[in-house]
């Protein structure tokens, strides 16, 4: 190692940076990931504060919530990617263990068997929306890529165990979120296109088996997207009052605590799933196209880090959390806006609850241990 | 370096390729996000006209306001209905805890009854959960003063002003007025629901009721900042109520102004009391109903308030019938009044004459028939003609005479009167009573011997018994039609119709009915003389009770055969026998000459029409003629 002698003259460490700097880097914290990331939640409960009626008590709830979740981003980047990639196999199998748990003992909650109770409770899907996408790519890190057949259909398995699992609880939204980190890794893992191609054929008839595995209010969301008016104080409602919340915002929107729809309560589940339009509403484009730039800066962000990364783990991963992200954001916009269904998802880092926030800033703190620890790789 | 680390990795190649990948998926995000933004674009810019008009509409509700009802005025301008502002127990089941336990604590210090707990539950349950339920309509001072002790005790409950419907004489009018109650299911169906939006009350009987259009107005409405669940917003929490379209004030309902006037009516009441009956006065020149009593009356504001479970199954089941109004509903056998009416056919079919004379012997009998058809009087009146047979009641002179009307003339004239079918007067609920004929008994038994007319049965038509029934109404308008010798008009209680805003009075015109037609006006002479004398000649039924009247009158007494007592209605010994009693009739008009008032009544159970139902109409044409006791 004695070129890294010869590194260390050049590391930046070295150079005369300004103190801030040089705390974001001993800290392993990427100035530029948190600059987004601090702008985006700052902008988030700037809206959560209308959409939750100017209540004080949730506001801090939630600023709290997001304490917790950079105290979870700041730990998780301490670690560096060597250790996390030792360690995936156990994590994601003790992962699959409470996934099962969870199905047999687990709390039920609003018609879903998701808790676990440990004295603390909590999700393991929520776990596994890192821990899948890890071992896909622990699993590939030292495999000739792009990989062959038996290998992908390997990986497969890997995916398709814990999203079976989850879809049980049920929870489909979570669980096609993880089925995507798992995807993402093997599509940036360098799988042939004409494979691509081959899957998405096959893909049809598996949709088909899909929904007839679906529970009926889940194909009422699918039937409602195609037609919301059949059903306009059913199942449409919500896809209608969010239109009208974000149409009736226009260009500048109807100013901040001023949107009609989110604050006379036409608009249901106005502070978590369907917040954007809560945006829509008041902020108008300008201010939905202000989120998604941020948006786009982080997802952006993500994938330079993923490019810049060391090692394969890095990067499949690195590319797997920051594209997962983007998903994320899609489909809560094209849910709310109607593009697709209506499924739970939350718009990252600005929707009301905790529970997804704390994974999501872990899933950035990784991002920021991979760039950070990038000299100190023994590649 | 990495090459020699793992053998098997391409590293530059794998890097060119993930390089590749990354831009790809960067592609691929930037198109999914772009078509959020143009999805974006085209709510929010190409179709934001639309959204914002939804959303508007969304916000507003129209909230509608209820018009006040009308008044309703006696002939002298005397308010016999208005609207009285009046404090009602309310309770927001969304701001009770337990709704079962505070119900039973209202109830418990005797503010609403334990009975009443389901009905109350079930309401609070139907609607939204804000919107408040009412618990008692009207609360009295005491109720208002110890309930405002208590209220801390229970959220929730709370009192609150509202127009409430007051009948200020009460029992007196409550037949002839009718009264209001809230709306039921069966009426919102019937009722225009914008007209009705908001309101709470309809008429259900009599005037209240046949007038309901034009008492209850149209409502307005103004609009309101509401939210998804149609609750009323603080206007002051945004500035949403910009740009709210203007409101539209309700329409008041019209005053109505009725014929009826109320001292008589309080006379006719008072002469009645504690009986069961019904009296009916018109004015014979118009129609117009100057007093409609049915005795014993109940107080209508209890409708208009709202009654407990125990108050109203009180009125429902009381053997008396309160509820019932006799005057309009009541089907009786008119007994002897209908006399006069079958004399006038007679004359004019020849079936008799003014000469004939028959000697009575107390009883009558058809030929091959052992049955003896008997007079009210044992022993006879002896030889009578036909207007002795009037000024007497001679049952066996109309009995012996029957058979030369026949049954198809007797009908024939008597619904010439506009007895057995409605009199179309304008308060509803009416009896359609009952002239038989041949035709009606083919049509209405089944069997062939029923189907069939006897003469025997002739016979007891021809003093108002049998299948003859009649309302007091009916009988009013036949006598009013008898005072004008054959001049008839369509009883009716309305006489104007005022608009509340520009004072605007529509008088309702006398309706002019198809005039009974005799040929010889003598014939009206000779009838009329005969009733005259039923009060005022030496030998008329009731000369005592016409005695010394200072104008001309003119009458006809009935006794009516109880004709049967439903079996499941259960009766003590005395009271059972009260109950068989003969009914007591009176028909009467005065002054002779020109009439100004025609009276019919009935005193259930009264036992004889000339010494207990005449004097009842004698103090009613004498009050209304300005010789009663208390005329000013």
């Amino acid at each position: 190692m004695r070129l890294s002698e010869t590194q260390r003259m050049f590391t930046p460490r070295a150079a005369p940076l300004s103190d801030f700097g040089s705390i974001l880097r001993r800290l392993h914290i990427d100035g530029p990931l948190l600059g987004g990331l601090l702008l985006v939640c700052g902008f988030g409960l700037f809206i959560l504060y209308s959409a939750v009626g100017e209540n004080n008590r949730l506001l801090m709830n939630q600023v709290i919530r997001l304490g917790i979740a950079f105290i979870a981003m700041l730990i998780v980047a301490q670690l560096p990617p060597d250790f996390l990639r030792r360690w995936t196999p156990v994590g994601y199998a003790i992962g699959l263990v409470l996934l099962v748990l969870v199905l047999a003992y687990g709390e039920v909650s609003q018609g879903a068997r998701r808790w676990l109770d440990f004295g603390v409770r909590f999700q393991p899907s929520e776990a596994m929306k890192l821990g899948v996408p890890m071992m896909a790519a622990w699993f590939l890190h030292d495999r000739q890529i792009p990989p062959r057949i038996g290998e992908i259909a390997l990986v497969a398995v890997m995916i398709v165990v814990p999203t079976v699992l989850i879809a049980k609880q049920p929870d489909l939204g979570t669980s096609l979120l993880i089925a995507a980190s798992g995807v993402i890794v093997i599509i940036l893992a360098g799988i042939s296109f004409r494979f691509m191609l081959g899957l998405g054929i096959a893909a049809i008839p598996g949709a088909l088996v899909l929904w007839n595995f679906m529970q009926d209010y889940q194909k009422q969301r699918v039937l409602t997207l195609l037609n919301p008016d059949s059903d306009p104080l059913g199942a449409g409602y919500n896809i209608i009052q969010s239109k009208i919340a974000i149409g009736s915002g226009g260009l500048f929107g109807k100013g901040w605590t001023n949107g009609s729809q989110a604050q006379l309560e036409f608009l249901p589940e106005r502070d978590t799933d369907f917040i954007f339009a809560v945006l829509g509403e008041e902020f108008g484009l300008l201010g939905v196209l202000t989120l998604l730039v941020l948006y786009m800066f982080i997802i952006g962000r993500g994938l330079y880090i993923a490019v810049q990364a060391r090692d394969t783990f890095s990067r499949l991963l690195a590319g797997s959390i920051s594209l997962t992200f983007m998903v994320y954001v899609f489909v809560n916009t094209a849910m709310v806006t109607g593009l697709v269904p209506v499924v739970g998802v939350p718009l990252p880092l600005v929707s009301f609850g905790g529970t997804s926030m704390v994974t999501l800033m872990a899933g950035f703190g990784i991002l920021m241990s991979i760039h950070s620890h990038r000299k100190l790789l023994p590649h | 370096m990495s090459a020699l680390l793992s053998p098997i990795k391409d590293v530059h190649s794998e890097r060119r390729m993930f390089l590749s990948r990354v831009v790809l998926a960067a592609v691929v995000s930037i198109l999914l996000l772009g078509l959020v933004i143009a999805r974006l674009v085209q709510l929010q810019v190409v179709d934001h006209e639309l959204f914002a008009e939804k959303s508007q509409g969304n916000r507003v509700r129209i909230e509608p306001v209820p018009p006040i009802r009308g008044l309703v005025f006696d002939r002298k301008d005397r308010v016999l209905a208005e609207n009285l502002p009046a404090y009602q127990l309310e309770l927001i089941p969304e701001q009770v805890d337990d709704i079962d336990d505070t119900l039973n604590r209202l109830a418990s210090i005797n503010l609403i009854e334990f009975e009443d707990i389901p009905r109350i539950k079930d309401l609070s349950r139907s609607g939204p959960r804000f919107k408040p339920v009412t618990l008692k309509f009207r609360l009295t001072d005491e109720e208002i003063a110890s309930f405002a002790i208590q209220r801390p005790r229970f959220p929730g409950v709370d009192f609150q002003p509202r127009l409430v419907r007051h009948y200020p004489d009460g029992e007196l009018v409550s037949h002839a007025v009718g009264y209001v109650g809230a709306l039921s299911t069966d009426d919102l169906e019937r009722l225009d629901p914008a007209a009705y939006a908001g309101t709470s009350h309809t008429g259900k009987t009599a005037v209240e009721s046949s007038f309901e259009s034009d008492l209850h107005g149209d409502a307005g409405y103004r609009h309101m900042i509401t939210n998804a669940r149609g609750r009323q917003v603080p206007s002051d929490t945004s500035e949403l109520l910009d740009s709210l379209p203007f409101d539209e004030t309700p329409m008041p309902g019209a005053n109505v102004y009725l014929s009826l006037d109320l001292d008589l009516q309080r006379i006719a009441t008072q002469a009645l009391a504690g009986r069961r009956g019904a009296l009916v006065a018109l004015d014979p020149q118009n129609g117009e109903i100057l007093a409609l009593v049915s005795a014993p009356a109940f107080d209508p504001n209890l409708f208009a308030v709202g009654m407990s479970t125990s108050q109203y199954r009180e009125l429902s089941e009381n053997p008396d019938r309160p509820l019932f109004n006799r005057a309009v509903r009541g089907a009786y056998p008119p007994g002897s009044t209908i006399k006069p009416m079958l004399a006038l056919a007679a004359l004019e079919k020849n079936a008799t004459n003014l000469t004939r004379k028959t000697v009575c012997h107390g009883y009558f009998q058809l030929p091959n028939d052992d049955h003896r058809y008997r007079d009210w009087k044992p022993e006879g009146h002896g030889p009578v003609d036909l207007h002795d047979a009037i000024a007497q009641s001679c049952d066996v002179y109309f009995y012996e005479i029957s058979g030369d009307i026949g049954i198809d003339t007797m009908h024939d004239y008597l619904t010439r009167f506009g007895l057995g079918s409605k009199t179309g007067v304008d308060i509803g609920g009416e009896s359609t009573g009952l002239v038989p004929s041949r035709e009606w008994k083919r049509n209405n038994f089944s069997d062939r011997d029923n189907q069939r007319w006897y003469h025997g049965e002739t016979v007891i038509v021809s003093i108002g018994q049998g299948y003859m029934l009649a309302t007091p109404l009916q009988l009013a308008s036949a006598a009013a039609a008898l005072a004008t010798r054959g001049k008839r008009y369509r009883p009716h209680m309305v006489a104007a119709v005022e608009d509340a805003l520009t004072g605007e009075r529509r008088m309702v015109q006398p309706e002019r009915l198809p005039d009974v037609e005799i040929s010889n006006e003598f014939y009206w002479e000779n009838v009329l003389g005969a009733m005259h004398d039923v009060m005022q000649g030496p030998r008329g039924t009731a000369r005592a009770v016409g005695f010394g009247a200072p104008y001309e009158m003119a009458g006809k007494s009935g006794t009516a055969q109880v004709v049967s007592i439903a079996q499941d209605e259960e009766y003590d010994d005395a009271e059972l026998e009260e109950r068989q009693r003969d009914h007591a009739l009176f028909i009467a008009f005065a002054p002779l000459d020109e009439p100004r008032i025609a009276v019919a009544l009935i005193v259930e159970n009264g036992e004889s029409g000339s010494s207990v139902a005449a004097p009842i109409a004698r103090a009613v044409m004498d009050a209304y003629l300005g010789f009663g006791d208390d005329a000013s």
